[in-house]
């Protein structure tokens, strides 16, 4: 481990689907898994999960319903518990962390999900400043009537980022599923994230909304040099904005390959 | 065509079931003689209950009745609404306590929802009768019986709410690093809010009905004018205390399902 906690890696050593090893340069490290299982009861999700995330990659997680997709998402922000196996994120060993150290680490991502979740009734300025509660807990981000002038100024700031500073005061509950889900990305930004998490950000939106969507969401995780993971079932934006993808299916992960060495082809064995 | 063929129409029911329904029916039949249920009396009732009417009626609409009826009626609505708000507000923290998966742990949980149902289960006039024996005579008694009252129904039912509100919102708070705390107060509490309205509205209306009838035992209100009326055979005027709650309960109903909807909304 480096100073920082964060090790470093050769990014990525796994090797393509032809098996063949590529050499890249020596990135910093955000997010190592190792030997991750996880069941519902006597259901089994998936075991033997194995993968790191370098600083400022994009990682697209594709397989079937039911694979375990959104449940590995969930175990890597501790929101759920892992049955075995090591999750390192951010120098942060989060089935060992206490609840106090989750937290520290769950402040420096983002989490994007398939439905927007933002609170209906409340402002969109308010919903985006709800997301600075990691890092500032306490009434003060409770609501944008009463959060100082540095976090409304950041959270307007966001918004206007992802082109909806003129909706400020309306309520989340008026908009469109494309708006909501840009006011999401705002909020999921608006602490600066190391990690951006998104689970299938466009499953809930029209073709033309879904791909506006994924272009805001990557070039301004682009712009702010965020490491980040997405689940996605369509299989062109996987291979369009994944660096590397991962696959699931049958349990496990057979797949861990750069994005540019993969057909649209390759992907669709793994829904077969 | 296949060979396929429709189910039957009903289920037949097991042995088992059918005991289950036939003793149902035998404890029903069990309460209405428990009850004292009685052909005749139903059938002698009307007549008395015309003379009762017929005594009754025209009710007392004497001006110097009215204005002191009215009075008391003002102070009934004040005991309602001042034990209700009261109530309210004091439910949402022992709320939070109740509810399942929120801030407190499965023990408390069980612990406060068990006093909730003590609390519901003690009927309000009970709960009047206690606080005159507590605080003396008079609406301060009402007030604190109808509090309590309220914090057993909105206290259940605000948990149940935070408890079944939608999840989406919380785990991306979450998600954030948020404390839980915060994430009750900025997630769980709005996504529930329309349901907490909805239930104090219940509550305060209920609050009325029953603060009408706390003067029976002291407790202030307008319950006192209608024992009295009874009690003295006036009753032309305890037919203008009948018509005076019917007519504020109705109007009170009337505006809380107004408000209801003004503040909630369709689907809100």
């Amino acid at each position: 481990m480096t100073k920082s906690g964060i090790e470093t890696l050769v990014a990525p050593v796994q090797p393509d689907q032809a098996g063949a090893e590529i050499s890249a340069p020596v990135l910093p490290v955000d997010l190592r898994v190792t030997g991750l299982a996880k069941s519902f009861g006597d259901t089994p999700i998936f075991k033997d999960v194995s993968f790191g995330l370098s600083r400022g990659e994009a990682v697209a997680i594709v397989g079937a319903n039911g694979t375990g997709k959104s449940t590995l998402l969930r175990c890597l922000m501790g929101l759920i518990p892992a049955d075995a196996g090591t999750i390192d994120v951010l120098g942060t060993d989060v089935r060992n962390a206490s609840s106090a150290g989750v937290r520290t680490m769950r402040a420096q991502m983002g989490l994007v999900s398939q439905k927007h979740n933002l609170v209906p009734r409340l402002s969109v300025l308010s919903n985006v400043v709800q997301g600075l509660l990691g890092q500032k807990p306490g009434i003060r981000h409770w609501s944008q009537s009463f959060a100082p002038a540095p976090s409304r100024d950041a959270a307007l700031a966001a918004l206007d980022k992802v082109g909806l500073a003129h909706l400020a005061t309306r309520r989340a509950d008026r908009l469109s599923g494309g708006q909501s889900q840009r006011v999401a990305i705002a909020r999921a930004l608006v602490g600066h994230p190391k990690i951006l998490i998104a689970d299938e950000p466009t499953a809930s939106l029209d073709p033309a909304a879904g791909e506006d969507v994924m272009d805001l969401f990557f070039s301004l995780a682009r712009q702010e040099g965020v490491t980040v993971i997405f689940i996605s079932h369509n299989i062109e934006h996987a291979l369009r904005y994944g660096d590397r993808v991962l696959g699931l299916a049958d349990g496990g992960m057979p797949l861990d390959a750069r994005a540019a060495s993969l057909t649209a082809e390759d992907l669709r064995g793994l829904y077969d | 065509m296949t060979d396929a063929t429709l189910p039957a129409r009903y289920d037949r029911p097991s042995a088992l079931a059918f005991l289950g329904y036939a003793a149902g029916v035998v404890i029903i039949l069990w309460s209405f003689a428990g009850a004292g249920f009685s052909i005749e009396k139903v059938i002698s009732s009307p007549p008395r209950f015309a003379d009762f009417l017929d005594r009754a009626l025209p009710p007392n609409l004497d001006p110097q009745v009215l204005e002191r009826l009215s009075w008391k009626m003002l102070e009934t609505l004040q005991i309602a609404l001042a034990g209700a708000v009261i109530g309210i507000v004091l439910s949402v923290p022992v709320a939070l306590l109740a509810a399942r998966g929120l801030i407190a742990p499965t023990w408390v949980n069980q612990i406060v929802r068990t006093l909730l149902g003590f609390v519901r289960a003690v009927p309000d006039i009970a709960w009047a009768l206690v606080f005159v024996v507590a605080v003396g005579l008079g609406p301060f008694a009402g007030m604190l019986a109808i509090a309590v009252d309220t914090i057993g129904f909105c206290g259940r039912f605000f948990a149940d709410d935070m408890e079944a509100a939608d999840k989406g919102p919380s785990e991306s708070l979450t998600a954030t690093g948020a404390r839980k705390i915060d994430v009750v107060a900025c997630a769980t509490i709005p996504a529930a809010m329309p349901a907490f309205i909805s239930t104090s509205l219940f509550a305060t209306e209920k609050a009325v009905r029953s603060s009408t009838i706390l003067g029976l035992v002291g407790a202030g209100g307008i319950g006192i004018e209608l024992k009295v009326g009874f009690d003295l055979f006036d009753y032309p005027t305890a037919m203008t205390v009948i018509l005076m709650i019917a007519v504020v309960v109705i109007a009170i109903e009337q505006l809380s399902g107004w408000a209801r909807t003004k503040v909630i909304g369709e689907q809100r």
